[in-house]
């Protein structure tokens, strides 16, 4: 993939990435709400979801944008029109920057960054900024309690999801996602490598608690106070219509997909399969053909994880607002700091 | 004049011209927002450099943590929407000599001391490692000494909130 993009000028080069960005964010995105939303939770509650357009409803979600892009763009008469039009966008945006450093093949990559999982959960913090400033800009008493309730939830939820990492940097020892990757791939488990050494199975804790983590800070059920539509109307998002509903929509699923892939990452071994398997010692000795099913791998892990947070979307009703801050700061936290101290004494003993 | 240099000046124009807005705005929440464009440009300064991880620490720390507590606190107590009046009061004479001071004494010591040197042609990323490798070998003692400082403004901010 290299030695092809090496013949390409610098400009297609570019082009092909944001090309790559843009798919790599909304088929996923697109995959998600038409499998989870539409279907699954219909059936989940014995009725057929969307059936007309397309067969089977698969073309309901073109029908869906197509009906929101040409509604009204409303802005409220009081609200700060500026900021108001610019909160979704560095919600996206923050979206597009994350999958910059995800790893889809062994060179299906679009920045090997040496601090990628550090570099992940700094530029996921930025979302946090879009929402706060959706809730305020509004001029809407419902808008700016969702804003400032996100805000407390994200910060709280940040914490234990990067502590969660931690343990998987420590037992890698890089903060690579790349490199993380091959670590999984290339390691063994009391000497037996045939299936690798997935993270999930040393680092259990750290998954499950990052797998809560993610699912609070994509504010999905049972963590989604901040769009409560029981008491705030629909939070942050209320005032917001037509196409700038459908990026803050769009931005939600879409970064649903970048976390299941990064989970995927880091605890499943991301687009690999056990090097042992058709005899490869390194990185440099994957076969080419990895840059295509590699994708489709990560693509399946993916499918799995973002189906266990809709699963628990579906089923659970919402915690009270401070169950969630409890739950948080005296659940997740300590024992996502035992679970890192107990690898750091692993690891500095095996 | 390289690539490198075009980009300093692109982003240093527009930091200063942010740093300005957050001083003249008339609304807070505006105010906040131009430093995050001061902070974000920051961190693109020090990509330029190389220092990917000072970079990420930056958008990290300030982006993510400082200046969405700072929108927090203001929208939690005031937070009009529009012009406020009454942000630009007669400290403004005293701020702008110091300032001003501030400036050239930053400046002066900048150039004092590394006036003369030139970075190397093609600047080398310094890996994470190597900095994990200062900080918890010759810096370790000012690290702890920074870590409780942060504790006890913690303590202090929980003291001062403390009802009874």
């Amino acid at each position: 993939m290299i030695a092809l993009l090496a013949e390409v000028p610098y400009w297609g080069q570019s082009l092909l990435r944001v090309l790559g960005g843009l798919v790599a964010v909304l088929l996923p995105a697109g995959t998600i709400v038409y499998v989870f939303l539409f279907k699954m939770m219909s059936f989940m509650q014995s009725r057929l979801g969307p059936m007309e357009a397309g067969p089977y409803g698969s073309m309901q979600l073109f029908a869906e944008v197509g009906k929101w892009l040409q509604k009204e763009d409303i802005v409220p008469d009081r609200a700060d029109s500026r900021i108001f039009k610019m909160a979704p966008i560095i919600v996206l945006v923050s979206t597009f920057l994350l999958v910059v450093v995800v790893p889809f093949g062994p060179e299906a990559w679009f920045t090997d960054f040496e601090t990628g999982v550090f570099y992940a959960l700094a530029v996921s913090s930025v979302s946090v900024l879009g929402i706060l400033i959706a809730g305020w800009s509004s001029a809407n008493k419902y808008s700016l309690l969702g804003g400032l309730r996100a805000a407390g939830q994200l910060i709280a939820y940040e914490l234990p999801m990067v502590l969660a990492v931690m343990g998987v940097v420590i037992q890698a020892g890089t903060m690579n996602l790349q490199k993380i990757v091959v670590a999984q791939n290339t390691g063994s488990m009391f000497g037996i490598d045939a299936i690798g050494h997935p993270y999930v199975i040393s680092q259990f804790f750290g998954f499950i608690i990052f797998m809560i983590a993610i699912q609070a800070e994509l504010t999905q059920a049972p963590f989604d106070m901040p769009i409560a539509e029981s008491e705030l109307v629909s939070g942050y998002m209320t005032e917001y219509s037509g196409f700038r509903f459908l990026i803050f929509f769009i931005g939600e699923f879409a970064t649903a997909g970048v976390f299941a892939m990064i989970a995927s990452v880091l605890f499943l071994g991301g687009w690999g399969v056990p090097f042992t398997w058709f005899g490869w010692n390194s990185i440099d000795d994957v076969a080419n053909w990895m840059n295509i099913v590699g994708p489709l791998i990560m693509f399946t892990k993916m499918m799995l994880l973002v189906f266990v947070i809709m699963w628990i979307r579906f089923s659970y009703p919402r915690l009270r607002e401070d169950q969630l801050q409890r739950f948080a700061w005296k659940g997740l936290i300590p024992v996502a700091l035992v679970n890192i101290m107990v690898t750091a004494i692993l690891k500095v003993v095996f | 004049m390289i690539a490198q240099n075009i980009g300093f000046w692109i982003i240093a124009i527009v930091m200063i011209g942010a740093a300005l807005r957050v001083v003249t705005t008339n609304n807070v929440v505006h105010a906040a927002l131009w430093l995050v464009v001061v902070l974000a440009g920051a961190a693109a300064q020090y990509i330029l450099l190389a220092a990917e991880f000072v970079a990420v620490t930056q958008v990290l720390v300030y982006i993510g943590a400082v200046m969405v507590l700072f929108l927090f606190g203001t929208m939690l107590t005031r937070a009009r929407i529009g012009a406020e009046s009454d942000l630009n009061n007669s400290y403004k004479k005293l701020g702008i000599p110091v300032g001003l001071v501030m400036l050239v004494a930053m400046g002066l010591a900048l150039t004092d001391s590394f006036g003369d040197e030139k970075l190397p042609e093609s600047a080398k990323v310094v890996s994470t490692q190597e900095i994990s490798d200062q900080i918890f070998g010759p810096y370790l003692l000012p690290f702890w000494a920074l870590s409780f400082v942060l504790l006890a403004a913690v303590v202090g901010a929980i003291v001062l909130a403390r009802k009874d």
